[in-house]
């Protein structure tokens, strides 16, 4: 007898987590009356600097201006999870939100790894992504998807195409890479080898270095060793300014240049201008561009303490777009909500005229900056110079170079 | 194995198969995935004595290996979990090998440093995707059964494990188990009664890493994913905790801890984020200080204090 | 002559100084692991958490007390110690009694506790810590650039160890210590205080793995994972080397750091697994480990 109690005991157990979880299957227009909009990034790693909180912050301030402009008869619900630049973590917590809790779009998304693994989550459930973070051109390529996938804010082709013209072009013609060893580093480390190739520079290697590495010195005493003029550093967030410090302890950078090919302003006010001054590449958002944008970044600064990059602005941007084709729809259903996303132009702080390409691709002006002299910052965050405004149509792959099976069919 | 307690797995896995219908069945698939993962722990150390601190090797082993042979190889998905299954065993003889040469501390020492080479081996390999993971593994079909739907799947992952939880309870209660727990109680004298105790210890642990490698094997199957969290160090120790929460050297034990952890971790990991590491370790040191029976054991202890009788 | 073996002399002699640094803080951790052994006869898990434990004293006196490098150097080792004390009156003692490998599994939980709620308070991202000015900048040898602070950290490692060499060797409460580890009932008998020697020597263990966190500082990045990730090797280290003699861990030590070194410059696919390969033989050939003795 004893030990059916027991068995039950264990059961009973298993049966435990029962009570939270009840499948949340409503139909309607409106799938239970709410649009649910999920932030999944990384909170506490090395990236949590590039979105993490802020871009929660974001999607709320967009959650809260769309109430206040269009008073939208449904509710509106923000989720966030920290993903801890796990594509594991990130993909199991996306189909449980899809399966459990009824969430109908995801954004931010930051690292590529994760984001091709919640890209095929996203497709398989048939709901939408709204990748704001992750940098991979195969989101848009390999593994486009695009009638769930909308590839945001930038890319690393876009990331690889302004510094390999510019710094090619001054001379800087010979290239070695440090190179985050997972799918973003490996798509910037190619996408910037074809574009100095292409701009008439040479490669001369590459080293791999593990995400969120801890010390950067052997690694850069190979870059050092190649000779290369140019150390590129296809990394991102904490990896660029640990590498970028190391560097500068080995007295590497006073006879080869450091690019950082994935730099944002916060990477920036982390270094300090007298570390970076004179570093060159592509932004998708500079909080000091114009009327518009700084009066946002200075909402934003007010929360947050930190003026945002392209990521927060761009998530901003991103739910605030997803929030009015619902309205425009009335209906959270995935194919109403892409079309009407891809028929509408985007006009707002952190992007004018933007348009999504079939392929999922967003059109919008990228911008080649330059780090200012510590003497030319006038302000707190005065950072950049912009050189040169790269118009929507030059700064992404062209659809004629496009490798997504799912458009080059048609 | 007399009527009663037949009756009562009866009833075990009549609960398990109507559960989907009022949980989420991923989660309980993966509550499955790491109780056969283990149980299979607890066949060494709880019925050996030998405390592997690398476990994690065969379950990411397996992973790979499975999700490489259904998404490369597209062989069909049981020749696929076999393959997983087999090569996690392979691995296990290796490390066994090595790691019985030492005993005790130094035993568990030696897995640990060689789980974590097998680790660096994956994050290197160029076919397990390094960080990204090995992704979009497909899950096949079975006797024309399309596994991706997520009930027919779970309906095989509970087969595996009710098939893999016979297999062990057999092995314990075989001639084969009743030495392997002499070797744990006294090794020198399982030794000189003639035994040749380093031939039970490697047959032990190759089938403790097969055991394992089926569950990483199942997981890559449920998650269409096989990743580097599951070779991490960090997995060789929940195991670890899992068993000793649950109680080792107990039956049920290991399926009862990898339930609480699991579900803890499931629960509240949204809750209190990077926390949920310092609730391991608390339950850690909580179980070793004063209660090392686990929740099995000290169970049974109180049902024979209060009873006065033994309970089974 | 630019180049030895095809590679260009600056990058050799720059990973030998790398590994030489790392060997540095293998020797250091493994040889706290090995007095804890001694005396405990418990793998102490928590030591790669109190390594990081270190650091993190370091960079939290630097940010919010205003305590530079030299002072941290003294007090970080102090406070781990203690922490090591109290771990050691509060949960330690009770499990001598049982199989060691309750002490393995103990100090691995505290290790998840310690490592979890660093990073719970600052993240897994790492923070920075600047070089001391005194120690910044670097020796142009010529041939190579020798960082000051790298080159500071193999002097301070090596003169601790060696200090901790001659403490036990040569002194008389090394002597005591000795004599308890070999026969504590009889120690006692001879009226020393085995309970209190066993505390200290925990508390001067995990003190050395504070003080390497304190040197670590600056040249990595400090994060609740660092730990961690080093102490595995560490173990590895211990495996090799066997954990009889003091010397024998240091010199394991900088060898594994070494041959790690060089692995980067000829073969790097395999330096992140090359000491676990090196494990691997020595078991093979001498179970006991280098320096070890069969009990």
């Amino acid at each position: 007898m004893t030990k059916r109690k027991l068995l039950a005991l264990a059961i009973s157990a298993l049966l435990l987590p029962a009570a939270g979880s009840a499948m949340a299957q409503a139909k309607g227009k409106i799938s239970g009356d709410v649009v649910k909009v999920a932030v999944l990034t990384d909170m506490s790693g090395v990236y949590s600097d590039l979105g993490g909180k802020g871009s929660v912050l974001a999607a709320e301030m967009a959650i809260e201006d769309f109430k206040a402009q269009f008073k939208p008869k449904f509710k509106i619900e923000l989720v966030s999870a920290d993903h801890q630049n796990k594509a594991d973590v990130g993909s199991n917590k996306v189909r449980e939100w899809y399966d459990t809790q009824g969430v109908d779009m995801v954004t931010d998304v930051l690292n590529s790894g994760v984001a091709i693994a919640v890209a095929k989550v996203t497709t398989e459930k048939n709901k939408i992504m709204l990748n704001t973070g992750a940098a991979s051109t195969r989101l848009t390529n390999e593994d486009c998807a695009p009638n769930n996938v909308v590839h945001y804010v930038y890319d690393t082709y876009a990331l690889a195409n302004g510094p390999g013209k510019a710094v090619t072009k001054q001379g800087k013609d010979t290239w070695f890479f440090l190179t985050a060893d997972y799918a973003f580093g490996h798509s910037l480390e190619k996408d910037t080898m074809e574009a100095v190739k292409a701009n008439g520079g040479k490669v001369l290697g590459a080293v791999r270095h593990p995400l969120n590495a801890s010390d950067f010195s052997s690694f850069l005493l190979q870059a050092q060793a190649s000779k290369a003029k140019v150390i590129g550093l296809a990394n991102a967030g904490g990896d660029t300014i640990n590498s970028i410090k190391a560097a500068n302890e080995f007295g590497i950078t006073k006879g080869q240049t450091l690019v950082g090919l994935l730099t944002t302003v916060v990477d920036i006010h982390a270094l300090g201008l007298q570390t970076t001054q004179g570093m060159m590449f592509t932004e998708g958002f500079y909080w000091n561009l114009n009327k518009e944008t700084r009066e946002f970044s200075r909402r934003f600064f007010s929360k947050h303490k930190k003026m945002p990059n392209m990521l927060p602005a761009g998530t901003y941007s991103a739910v605030m777009h997803y929030l009015k084709a619902v309205q425009a729809t009335g209906t959270d259903d995935t194919a109403a909500v892409m079309k009407q996303m891809k028929a509408t132009p985007i006009n707002d702080p952190f992007a004018k005229g933007g348009r999504i390409r079939e392929d999922g691709r967003m059109i919008h002006d990228m911008y080649l900056v330059e780090v200012k002299k510590p003497a030319e910052s006038k302000e707190p965050w005065d950072y950049y110079h912009v050189k040169q405004v790269i118009p929507g149509d030059q700064a992404f792959q062209p659809m004629s170079a496009s490798r997504c099976a799912a458009v080059a069919k048609k | 194995m007399n009527r009663r307690v037949t009756v009562a797995y009866l009833v075990g896995l009549g609960l398990l198969l109507l559960a989907p219908m009022f949980i989420y069945p991923i989660l309980v698939m993966k509550v499955l995935c790491f109780a056969l993962f283990a149980c299979a722990f607890n066949l060494l150390l709880g019925y050996t004595g030998l405390l592997s601190f690398g476990h994690a090797a065969f379950l990411g082993t397996a992973g790979y290996v499975t999700g490489h042979a259904l998404k490369v190889w597209e062989l069909p998905t049981l020749l696929g979990l076999l393959a997983g299954t087999v090569a996690a065993a392979g691995l296990g003889w290796v490390i066994g090998s090595l790691a019985i040469r030492r005993q005790g501390i130094y035993f568990a020492m030696v897995t640990l440093a060689l789980a974590q080479m097998v680790f660096f081996f994956f994050l290197q390999a160029p076919f397990t995707g390094g960080e990204d993971g090995l992704q979009g593994v497909p899950r096949g079909t079975l006797f024309g059964l399309d596994l991706a739907d997520d009930i027919k799947l779970y309906y095989l992952v509970v087969a595996i494990f009710a098939g893999s939880f016979w297999l062990i309870q057999r092995t314990i209660h075989s001639p084969f188990g009743q030495i392997l727990k002499a070797i744990r109680e006294n090794e020198p004298r399982a030794i000189s009664l003639g035994y040749d105790v380093a031939r039970y210890k490697l047959l032990a642990f190759v089938l403790s890493a097969g055991l394992a490698g089926l569950a990483g094997a199942t997981k890559t199957l449920v998650f269409k994913f096989a990743t580097l969290t599951d070779a991490h160090w960090h997995t060789s120790g929940e195991v670890v905790l899992m068993t000793l929460l649950g109680g080792m050297g107990t039956v049920f034990g290991p399926v009862v801890g990898a339930t609480v952890i699991v579900t803890l971790q499931n629960e509240l990991a949204d809750k209190v984020g990077s926390l949920v590491t310092v609730i391991m370790g608390a339950i850690f040191v909580i179980c070793v200080l004063a209660f090392r029976r686990g929740i099995v054991g000290e169970s049974l202890a109180l049902y024979k204090r209060v009873i006065g009788q033994k309970p089974l | 002559m630019t180049e030895i073996f095809g590679v260009p002399i600056q990058a050799l002699f720059g990973q030998l100084m790398l590994g030489l640094v790392n060997g540095s803080f293998y020797a250091v951790l493994s040889l706290g692991l090995a007095v804890i052994f001694g005396m405990l006869n418990i793998i102490n898990f928590a030591h790669g958490a109190l390594y990081m434990t270190g650091a993190m004293l370091a960079w939290i006196g630097l940010e919010y007390l205003g305590i530079g490098y030299w002072w941290m150097l003294v007090l970080a080792p102090i406070c781990v110690g203690i922490i090591g004390i109290a771990i050691e009156r509060l949960m330690l003692q009770w499990l001598y009694k049982l199989d060691h490998l309750y002490g393995l599994l103990l100090t691995f939980g505290l290790a998840l506790m310690i490592e979890g709620l660093f990073r719970d308070l600052y993240g897994v991202a790492g923070q920075p810590y600047s070089i001391p000015e005194e120690l910044s900048g670097a020796f142009n040898l010529g041939f190579m650039f020798l960082p000051k602070y790298r080159a500071w950290v193999v002097v301070a490692s090596l003169s601790v160890c060696l200090a901790t060499w001659y403490l036990i060797e040569k002194t008389r409460l090394g002597a005591y210590l000795r004599a308890a580890t070999e026969n504590p009932k009889l120690t006692q008998a001879f009226g020393i205080n085995v309970p209190l020697m066993v505390m200290l020597t925990y508390g001067f263990g995990v003190g050395l793995a504070g003080f390497a966190g304190v040197l670590a500082a600056p040249a990595t990045q400090i994060g609740p994972l660092m730990g961690s990730n080093l102490i595995i090797i560490v173990f590895a280290v211990v495996v090799i080397g066997g954990m009889g003699s003091i010397l024998g861990s240091v010199v394991t030590g900088l060898g594994l750091g070494i041959i790690e070194g060089m692995t980067k410059v000829f073969w790097p696919e395999a330096s992140a697994t090359v000491v676990f390969m090196i494990m691997a033989v020595v078991l093979m050939i001498r179970p006991a480990g280098l320096f070890g003795r069969e009990k």
